[in-house]
């Protein structure tokens, strides 16, 4: 067996009935990491002595006859938003470039306790905000079907190393499409959970209302095994949803008929590539095959879900990031010269009269923040601190913040309508296959309407689920996203499984990435 | 919808932002055109419509009042860029009644 | 005070008071509470503001500021939430705070000050709101090290705190100290917070401004003030009484009014006696509030209200009233018993009980007990002698066995020896002294004392005085009224 070919429910399979041993399976994918990481900058931190001591330690207890984990030997990778507390936790940012947390979040405290070895931190859009994996501060992702293309961001590094077989599952996270949109645009499966289904505790908050965790992996199966064990309730997070994590695994085989899937005709207008819309007609006909039936249906709040979004997420990013001031943590500007430094007058820092220039802080401590901030933070992550910052200031408030928390609940409601008539509702996740590095890092707004389908989601609270449909002509992937009412995991990951029997599109790999290495055994 | 580069200054010092002279042009013609997109929703009548902070209906989140294990001060000062063993070091914040 | 003739204008105040609540762990984490930890230690990701670590609300903080809101006859709002307050400073490391900002969890309540010597008309003041918010750590700047360096311990951050508001409704500094005083006993009472200023678990700021009749019939009012640093009820009565005349003093020399320039803040200086003006925080006023995403609703229904209301002991108001009715003791009697604690108050009644009458107990712990108590330091649950054997001493004294001044001196040695009133009486040699004793003692006493009676028979009685001493030394158990008397008597009688 060639671990870096199998799926994650294959490789624990494997090692518990002793076929493979955990150290086989993590040196297998830290091989491939080590030949791969080098084109395909999907890794910031990769831990192969920490891995492989955990793996060592798994085969070790197995052997003694001692219980074993439902995810021992499972090499996965974790984006470098989650906090991991024996390596650096950077969010792909100057501002944590060391800094290295005194505690494990929640999903990663549940992913050791399940025996998974966590090989390393993946790369990532800074502070998770952007949409092609292109606003790291050490470097783009590129995507593995065609290296001078972007993966898709924010949690493009979990997508590629995915794609890539650099790691059999990676976790990511989604706050307006950074699952969804990066595993369409890299041909794998990525679920964004309801929100509150999976613990943020650990989880580097971008904005806090939107953040979920989630499973991105080659199969629904694969990410249903990695769900059993990382959702369920913490009383670490308020947030968090009570009742019970159903077992997703044994739920998926159910068949489809009598689901009823709805089809937005809005989706299809002019934005779409046709390759897509195409991809996803067709699976819409694959899905109709299985069984069920599908229904136009209406969103009809869906073109303001952009802009609502891109109120909200930078209004609470702005609050969140105000922490990475110099002062208790992370980078903090070195101290310049007092001599010299002139102290303004009260009076002319306070009103905004003059320019807010280098050299003119009203004291020692404002300069070190304002400085600290400058040089730690890329530019799209100063543009959202600035926009939510205005936002919320005095006198925009109602016009902005409040005006978006009101649309927020028109556009869930749209979803409540709309699941009254349809189970599902099925689409494209992204308007566009993989678009070339550079295309869009030009215009700020370009970029924000790579999110168009799936930034809806999020401001509902639903869950979201994204695979390949298709390939356009030049072989990338074309993505199909579900959406379900919340709580709709099952029925997300079942219907994906579905469609994942009755097709081979997941089953794909980039040419342009040699096959893994020759089987250790 | 524009904003003048005296608001986004203001807002710079709000947000504890160094911004060159260059960055603040660019930043306020971005910035105008971000605030031009999202002022969209201006066009929706929410007059009846209350804001949704949470997408969760959960009410009365708590935790007990028991101890837990407070972190070591090693571990509380590992990550900071300046302290003494003891605390955590900052440029010298002026008592509140001295003078500038 | 209130503009009359003699004094032109009239004092507004409200003040603004945070206390901390008495619970083990902080608002949103597990850190211990625990005051004069070194610095540091009471720490987690949760209160360091580290990436990734989210608040959880603690429930007895919730309970315990229901309580103080209650107790201050607040209206409680059905459902609440929690706000961010963004602001930067090194003592806060989130950069936000999170408080309540419009919908705080209770509102629209009072409470009245009485002052039992009438020095004052009752005050009720009304209180705006009360809520529940973190409390941010300590910044401490080292001057003598000379570096340049603030120290930060977040020790302290996220403690929580209730905010009270008060309505402008106090006229006087004295007032304003009263009240602080009344809100320190409600509190302690109901076992929400310690209120000990010096350990920083309350801490006041207060805002005044003066209202100036004018000739004209307008009333012209002077800017609004805030006065902060005062450290203890004392200093916000000095403060406020400083401020009073300064701001008049400012009126009379520039007729600045409200409005013409923008709310300032002062500290006061304790050692100077002065407040000072202090830098204006000009964005400060931009605190960009907005509902909090980590914490969810809190909802209150009217069972809970119940049961958080019967589960509350009687405050202090209601405790002076049953305290009068019931043992016939004087209001100012039942406020000076109540000041000193519930567990005095218990002391008291168990004794009052025990003796069956009010005033004579009240005496008791006025005179001997709390004197004794301030004396020696300690708390009334420790005092050497329970109310049985207190009670014990003052019925033999009632029945005649020994006057008050010799049960002082038994008292005494009851407390500092614990042996019973029974105990110390055989132990001392105490016995009633008989009228012929108490003669043939005079007479001895006169006889010694030629002067004594010839200052006495020449006008000057208080010259008898002096007899008392060697009465005593004579005989321990006479009675020194007694022996006065009988020896003025004989003095009178020689004609």
């Amino acid at each position: 067996m060639q671990p870096a070919e199998l799926t994650a429910i294959d490789i624990v399979t494997a090692v518990r009935q002793g076929d493979l041993t955990a150290v086989q399976c993590t040196q297998a994918f830290l091989q491939r990491i080590e030949a791969h990481n080098g084109s395909i900058n999907a890794f910031l931190n990769v831990d192969t002595a920490g891995a492989l001591a955990t793996a060592e330690r798994i085969d070790k207890r197995r052997s003694q006859g001692l219980p074993i984990g439902p995810l021992a030997g499972l090499p996965v990778a974790v984006k470098d938003a989650i906090c991991t507390a024996d390596q650096p936790t950077t969010c792909a940012s100057k501002m944590l470039a060391h800094f290295r947390p005194p505690y494990d979040a929640e999903v990663v405290a549940r992913l050791r306790a399940a025996d998974a070895v966590i090989v390393g931190k993946t790369n990532m859009d800074e502070f998770a905000m952007g949409g092609s994996n292109e606003n790291s501060a050490f470097g783009p992702v590129r995507n593995p079907w065609d290296v001078t293309r972007a993966p898709g961001g924010s949690s493009g590094g979990s997508a590629a190393c995915v794609a890539a077989d650099m790691a059999p599952v990676a976790i990511g996270s989604d706050t307006g499409g950074s699952i969804r949109q990066p595993a369409g645009l890299c041909g794998i499966t990525g679920l964004k959970p309801t929100y509150g289904r999976v613990s943020r505790r650990g989880l580097v908050a971008f904005a806090s209302s939107l953040d979920q965790i989630g499973p991105m992996a080659r199969s629904a199966a694969d990410c249903a095994l990695i769900m059993e064990t990382i959702a369920g309730h913490d009383p670490g997070d308020a947030t968090s949803l009570t009742g019970g994590v159903p077992r997703y695994s044994t739920q998926l085989d159910q068949p489809l008929a009598g689901v009823r899937i709805g089809r937005v005709p809005e989706h299809f207008a002019a934005g779409l590539d046709p390759e897509v819309a195409r991809g996803v007609e067709e699976a819409f006909a694959v899905f109709k095959a299985a069984g069920a039936t599908v229904h136009d249906i209406q969103l009809p709040h869906a073109k303001y879900g952009v802009p609502t979004y891109y109120l909200i997420a930078p209004c609470e990013a702005s609050s969140n990031l105000a922490r990475y001031d110099g002062a208790h943590y992370g980078h903090r500007a070195t101290r310049r010269d007092e001599e010299g430094h002139r102290t303004p007058r009260r009076d002319e820092a306070a009103h905004g009269t003059t320019p807010h220039t280098e050299g003119a802080f009203e004291s020692p401590l404002v300069e070190m923040y304002c400085r600290s901030r400058a040089e730690g933070f890329g530019p799209e992550v100063k543009r959202r601190i600035m926009l939510g910052t205005y936002a919320l200031s005095a006198g925009y408030y109602d016009a902005y913040y409040a005006k978006a928390l009101r649309v927020r609940r028109l556009i869930r409601q749209d979803y409540l309508d709309a699941f009254e008539q349809v189970d599902l509702i099925g689409g494209p996740v992204s308007a566009t296959a993989a678009f070339k590095l550079g295309e869009k890092t030009n215009d700020p707004l370009a970029m924000y309407l790579v999110d168009l389908y799936t930034v809806t989601a999020n401001l509902a609270g639903v869950g979201g689920i994204s695979f390949p449909c298709g390939f356009t002509k030049s072989g990338l992937p074309i993505g199909f996203q579900l959406q379900a009412p919340a709580l709709g995991e099952g029925l997300l990951l079942r219907a994906t499984d579905r469609f994942q029997h009755l097709t081979a599109w997941h089953q794909r790999r980039p040419k342009s990435i040699p096959s893994a290495t020759p089987a250790v055994r | 919808m524009t904003i003048s580069r005296q608001d986004v200054a203001k807002v710079g010092l709000l947000a504890r932002l160094a911004l060159s002279e260059a960055e603040l042009d660019t930043m306020t013609a971005e910035l105008s055109n971000i605030v031009g997109f999202v002022s969209l929703l201006a066009e929706l009548d929410t007059s009846h419509v209350e804001p949704l902070a949470h997408p969760l209906d959960t009410h009365n989140v708590f935790r007990d009042d028991i101890p837990q294990p407070s972190l070591t001060t090693a571990e509380a000062l590992q990550s900071a860029p300046r302290h003494d063993g003891e605390c955590f070091l900052v440029p010298a914040v002026l008592n509140e009644s001295g003078a500038a | 005070m209130n503009a009359s003739p003699t004094t032109p204008f009239t004092t507004i105040i409200g003040l603004e008071v945070h206390v901390q609540l008495q619970t083990r762990t902080k608002l949103f984490c597990g850190c211990s509470t625990q005051f004069g930890a070194p610095p540091n230690t009471h720490v987690c990701p949760t209160c360091l503001g580290l990436p990734g670590s989210l608040p959880v609300m603690n429930r007895q903080a919730f309970a315990l500021a229901l309580r103080a809101a209650l107790a201050l006859n607040c209206t409680i709002a059905p459902t609440t939430k929690w706000d961010r307050k963004n602001y930067f400073y090194p003592d806060l490391p989130k950069g936000y705070q999170i408080s309540q900002f419009d919908l705080p969890f209770s509102s629209d309540g009072h409470l009245e000050v009485v002052d039992p010597k009438g020095a004052f008309a009752p005050r009720d003041v009304g209180i705006i709101r009360v809520h529940l918010e973190e409390d941010a750590g300590k910044s401490m700047h080292d001057e003598a090290a000379g570096t340049g360096d603030t120290r930060i311990d977040l020790n302290r951050a996220g403690t929580p705190l209730c905010e009270i508001v008060t309505q402008p409704d106090l006229r006087s500094p004295q007032e304003a100290r009263a009240w602080l005083n009344e809100l320190k006993l409600l509190l302690v009472y109901l076992g929400v917070s310690d209120c000990n200023m010096q350990e920083g678990s309350l801490r006041v700021d207060a805002n005044i401004n003066l209202h100036i009749p004018q000739p004209d019939g307008r009333i012209a009012k002077t800017p609004i003030v805030e006065i902060k640093n005062m450290n203890s009820f004392r200093s916000v009565e000095r403060a406020l009484v400083y401020e009073t005349a300064r701001q008049y003093q400012e009126w009379q020399e520039t007729k600045a009014e409200m409005g013409s320039k923008p709310k300032q803040t002062r500290g006061w200086d304790e050692p100077a006696g002065i407040t000072r003006g202090q830098r204006a925080k000009e964005e400060s006023s931009d605190y960009r509030y907005f509902p909090e995403p980590d914490l969810v609703l809190v909802t209150v229904d009217a069972a809970q209200l119940a049961a958080v209301q019967s589960g509350m002991t009687e405050p202090p108001t209601e405790l002076r009233k049953a305290l009068e009715s019931r043992w016939k003791i004087s209001p100012y009697d039942a406020d000076v018993l109540v000041n000193q604690g519930r567990e005095l108050v218990g002391y008291f009644e168990e004794l009052a009980g025990a003796i069956g009458e009010g005033k004579v107990a009240s005496n008791w712990m006025q005179q001997d007990v709390l004197r004794t108590l301030n004396e020696r330091g300690g708390t009334i649950d420790a005092f050497p002698v329970k109310p049985a054997g207190l009670a014990d001493l003052i019925r033999r004294v009632t029945a005649g066995d020994f006057d008050t001044s010799r049960a002082r001196e038994i008292f005494a040695d009851m407390v500092t020896s614990g042996r019973s009133a029974a105990e110390v009486v055989a132990t001392l040699g105490i016995s009633a002294v008989d009228d012929d004793e108490l003669l043939a003692l005079c007479h001895e006493l006169l006889a010694a004392n030629p002067k004594i009676v010839a200052d006495v028979r020449g006008g000057k009685e208080q010259a008898a005085a002096g007899l008392i001493g060697q009465a005593k030394k004579k005989n321990a158990n006479v009675n020194p009224g007694k022996v006065r008397e009988k020896c003025l008597e004989l003095i009178r009688a020689m004609g």
